[in-house]
């Protein structure tokens, strides 16, 4: 089967954590995932988007998001990027920790690791990459990873 | 897309009934400032009714834990009501299912409040 991309160049605003929201519902359905699983991963690229749009842009307007969406025969691929300063995913703290479970943020990787198979970071001077991947049949050899 | 809120008087518990998304922006928002508006009227005694929350993102789950503890530091409760299975599966994962009061009987829920 061949590879199925499509992205998207998107400002630093509420409105894009949205559209790419719909997007990643859309290309969800597409690639014949059920509602459950469409709901996993348009949430999943929501928290990315929020991360994106909020933590790495800060809704700096000279700032741009791109959202790539990639099908191949097994996977649907999501990477998004911003301009940031870079995530360091190593230094937030554990959501689900007694002394954290209070706290009124934090818990958006912790939801895109929990949604998806496959969860990448890559912080750089230029900006934060996260990739995602949803197995389209749920390869049982793949287990939920989480790479720096 | 958007929240709705509204609220109503059931022996001395204010429910606050809302449907939508908790989101975040305005959905949080509303939430935020519903909770802090009854909270500074001196109404304490809060049962958030989720039946018509369809959906909640980390955003929307932070906000259930500030107006959680906004009312707590106040001397107050809040409990929430009608859980929809996205929300429940939610708290379940992020371990503050059991940090809420959460009931599935509006009227036991509102007996369940101190006096």
């Amino acid at each position: 089967m061949a590879a199925d991309r499509v992205s998207y160049t998107l400002d630093s605003t509420l409105e894009t954590v949205n559209n790419a929201e719909e997007t990643a519902g859309r290309m969800a359905a597409e690639a014949g995932f059920d509602d459950e699983e469409i709901m996993k991963i348009s949430m999943a690229v929501r928290e990315a988007a929020v991360n994106a749009v909020l933590h790495g842009n800060a809704y700096d307007p000279s700032k741009k998001v791109t959202l790539a969406f990639e099908r191949t025969a097994d996977d649907l691929v999501i990477v998004i990027r911003d301009q940031g300063k870079g995530l360091d995913a190593s230094r937030i703290p554990d959501p689900l920790a007694p002394e954290n479970l209070m706290k009124t943020s934090g818990r958006g990787i912790f939801l895109i690791r929990s949604f998806m198979d496959v969860v990448e970071i890559r912080p750089s001077k230029a900006g934060t990459e996260l990739r995602m991947i949803k197995h389209v049949h749920g390869n049982p050899a793949d287990s939920k990873e989480a790479l720096q | 897309m958007s929240m709705k809120s509204s609220t109503r008087q059931v022996d001395g518990v204010t429910i606050v009934d809302l449907s939508g998304r908790i989101t975040l922006g305005e959905g949080s928002v509303i939430l935020r400032e519903s909770v802090r508006d009854l909270v500074s009227k001196g109404q304490k005694k809060i049962l958030l009714n989720l039946a018509d929350v369809n959906y909640i993102d980390s955003s929307g789950i932070g906000e259930l834990v500030s107006a959680f503890t906004t009312c707590k530091n106040q001397g107050g409760e809040l409990k929430l009501l009608n859980l929809t299975k996205k929300v429940h599966d939610l708290l379940q994962i992020t371990k503050l299912y059991t940090v809420f009061d959460v009931k599935d009987d509006e009227a036991a829920a509102v007996k369940a409040f101190g006096k």
